[in-house]
């Protein structure tokens, strides 16, 4: 009759449900994108240039993709707290880890989404190099920086949506664990970035892959505490 | 439970904290380049160890919690985070009383410990107001709990990545701890850093002591039918039926 | 004799230094229904959730569908439906879009959705946004949504709330006795909840003030509970 459903199942499920939702509320993803965009035109008037490069354009891109991350982080429980309600998912046989990585893996997809308007805005308004040869690189980057955010972001945003102080609490927690995300995205990003263009340090892409690994891995042995009442 | 041998253990602290500041000043020599205030150094680093040892503490208690339910160990590791805080907040301050008197600036970016240190307290500072806002005490309690293992781990990982990311510019504290102390300095270090941990532990001791006689208050109070209190929202976790009367 | 779907052994329930269940004990049988009946803040909800294996007891014995919680809570999820006060739905999604999540969540049959949504009489609005619907027929897709992966054990707490009496109608034989299924039902309606159940328990301030069986019931006793 009914078993256990599967992982496969339970995650689809959860990005469809998730992808619904956003496409008939717009909730996150116009916020993050255009928030993205101001930040970007504030950072020419704040710095007062008309382009940037190296340390200088990672640390705008990477700073500025941090705060919009944590908007979505603030949105991603809220619908499931106020609506769906955490009983749904305590009530259900599917494992913690598949409800986990469906939620993680709807954060992944609003950061992948708001970086396809916003990395190539950051080239076409601030970037003072062509990213075209680096852009492999810089995928990588974006991708393994995407992870971080989503398995930290998954994990905060659970423990920070049954709070009162909801919307503080979630940047609260979520910046600090997220700065070595910054740390490493803007080592590797910085070359990719200079003039001329140099490869980025291997390094830091293992530093990055290894703190999301141990994140990633805290969040599922953790996230069935945080679903309970 | 809690209360025995505090006093014993108190004198000890104050006993070995007098000891070993009376060398610090008197006996350990001053230091070639900074003379009289590199000896904040014996009061920062230790106190800078034992914090975040505590916090890591904290976590591993948290995970005690997590795993038998029961409250008391997130009472323990509430009073480890909370006293570790407050020790945070003076290896802070010695910290930059130190870059003033060695680099001149009140604070430094290339002295790690430093940096990933005030990262390690950006992110401990919102434990207690996690804490407050959540009201329902088992809720607040796993909440904690699952902020402090995350934040234990956090310590040590965030510490690596810091340094990795420094450039190296100053001789760094642990650099001069691995051995490059002379011997006076050693001693005088390592019984700077045994009696700072020893009042972390009395000062722990004390706090969940009052905490328990607080908690037996109550109990009483209730059995005596005086159990009309209206809740107040708290971040601090109670002991509530453990030990004491029923 | 039936097998005990429910058996409670002075279950107790803190929060934080106060008692939000203390000493609670019965058995149910399987198929048989329970009313639980108190004033607000009694602890319904509390025991209702915890039969839910949402909350784990603190002290006690308690076994659902024959299995210990809350050591045994994998064996019995999915085998619960529960219909609280809130509906558990998402307002943007439709009915089917709902149900649909919910039968991927519970291992369900995604079918069962279209007959159920027939039966309450919803299926003409079942794309439509819930948000579009009344509260009413919200509870009617609630109702579809507890059932969809056919628990055995049914917790309702106010069932008939928001239902106006053909809706009420509509929804008996899914959530009524004539169901099957074992149920609790919390109700703030004595007389109603009494005339549907085999056991009561009366609960005041957390404590077990009347447990009998449903024959043997005093009105007076029951108006003591809401005094």
């Amino acid at each position: 009759m009914n078993g256990r459903p599967r992982t496969r199942t339970v995650v689809a499920a959860l990005l469809r449900k998730e992808a619904r939702v956003e496409l008939r509320t717009f909730e996150s993803i116009p916020a993050m994108t255009l928030f993205s965009v101001t930040t970007y035109v504030l950072f020419h008037f704040g710095l007062q240039e008309d382009s940037l490069t190296g340390n200088l354009a990672s640390g705008v891109l990477w700073v500025t993709l941090l705060f919009a991350a944590v908007l979505g982080i603030n949105r991603l429980f809220v619908a499931d707290d106020e609506q769906g309600g955490f009983d749904a998912f305590m009530l259900s046989p599917a494992s913690r880890g598949a409800l986990l990585f469906g939620k993680a893996a709807s954060l992944l997809a609003y950061l992948v989404v708001v970086e396809i308007v916003t990395v190539p805005a950051f080239a076409l308004l601030l970037l003072g190099v062509g990213i075209g040869q680096a852009l492999p690189d810089l995928l990588a980057v974006l991708g393994l920086a995407d992870l971080g955010v989503a398995a930290i972001g998954t994990l905060v945003g659970a423990l920070a949506v049954r709070t009162r102080a909801r919307d503080l609490l979630g940047p609260l927690l979520s910046l600090p664990l997220l700065v070595p995300v910054v740390i490493a995205a803007a080592r590797l990003s910085t070359p990719l970035f200079s003039h001329p263009a140099a490869a980025l340090p291997a390094r830091w892409l293992v530093t990055l892959a290894l703190y999301d690994l141990v994140f990633a891995v805290i969040a599922f042995a953790l996230f069935d505490f945080l679903l309970e009442d | 439970m809690y209360g025995t041998r505090l006093r014993g253990l108190a004198l000890t602290t104050a006993a070995a904290l007098g000891l070993t500041y009376a060398l610090v000043f008197f006996w350990a020599p001053n230091d070639a380049t900074l003379g009289f205030l590199q000896k904040i150094f014996y009061v920062h680093v230790p106190l800078a160890i034992v914090t975040l040892c505590g916090f890591v503490a904290g976590g591993l208690m948290a995970i005690q919690h997590l795993r038998t339910r029961d409250p008391r160990w997130d009472v323990r590791s509430y009073v480890a985070i909370h006293i570790s805080l407050v020790f945070g907040i003076a290896v802070l301050i010695t910290g930059s009383i130190w870059a003033k008197a060695a680099w001149g600036h009140w604070w430094v970016w290339d002295e790690p410990t430093l940096v990933s240190f005030l990262l390690v307290m950006l992110l401990y500072a919102t434990y207690q107001p996690l804490r407050f806002a959540i009201e329902d005490p088992e809720r607040q309690a796993r909440a904690a709990s699952v902020f402090a293992i995350t934040a234990g781990v956090f310590v040590p990982i965030n510490f690596a990545i810091v340094r990795l990311s420094t450039e190296v510019v100053h001789p760094r504290t642990l650099d001069n701890i691995s051995g490059n102390l002379p011997g006076r300095m050693q001693v005088a270090f390592w019984l700077a850093l045994a009696s700072i941990t020893l009042l972390w532990v009395t000062l722990w001791r004390y706090e969940m002591a009052s905490k328990h006689a607080r908690a037996q208050l109550r109990a009483l109070r209730r059995l005596l039918g005086d159990d009309d209190e209206p809740l107040r929202r708290s971040a601090a976790p109670t002991i509530s039926h453990a030990g004491g009367p029923r | 004799m039936r097998a005990a779907a429910l058996q409670l052994r002075e279950v107790t329930r803190r929060y934080g230094e106060r008692t939000a269940l203390a000493d609670v004990s019965f058995t149910l049988e399987e198929g048989a229904t329970l009313a639980v009946l108190g004033p607000n803040g009694a602890g319904k909800t509390t025991l209702l959730r915890m039969l839910a294996t949402l909350l784990r007891p603190h002290g006690g014995e308690l076994r659902v569908l024959g299995h210990a919680l809350p050591d045994e809570g994998w064996a019995v999820r999915g085998r619960i439906g529960l219909l609280g006060h809130e509906p558990l739905l998402y307002r943007e999604l439709s009915a089917r879009e709902n149900l649909a999540f919910h039968a991927a969540l519970n291992g369900a049959a995604a079918e069962r959705a279209g007959e159920l949504l027939r039966a309450v009489g919803i299926e003409r609005r079942g794309d439509e946004p819930l948000r579009t619907l009344s509260r009413g027929m919200v509870q009617r897709v609630a109702v579809c949504r507890a059932l969809l992966h056919d628990p055995p054990l049914l917790l309702l707490d106010e069932p008939r709330a928001n239902l106006d009496p053909a809706a009420s109608e509509l929804v008996e034989p899914l959530i009524g006795r004539s169901s099957g299924r074992t149920r609790v039902i919390v109700s703030h309606d004595p007389a109603g909840a009494l005339a549907e159940a085999d056991l009561v328990l009366g609960l005041v301030r957390g404590r077990p003030a009347l447990l009998a069986a449903a024959g043997e019931v005093d009105a007076a006793a029951v108006r003591e509970l809401y005094r």
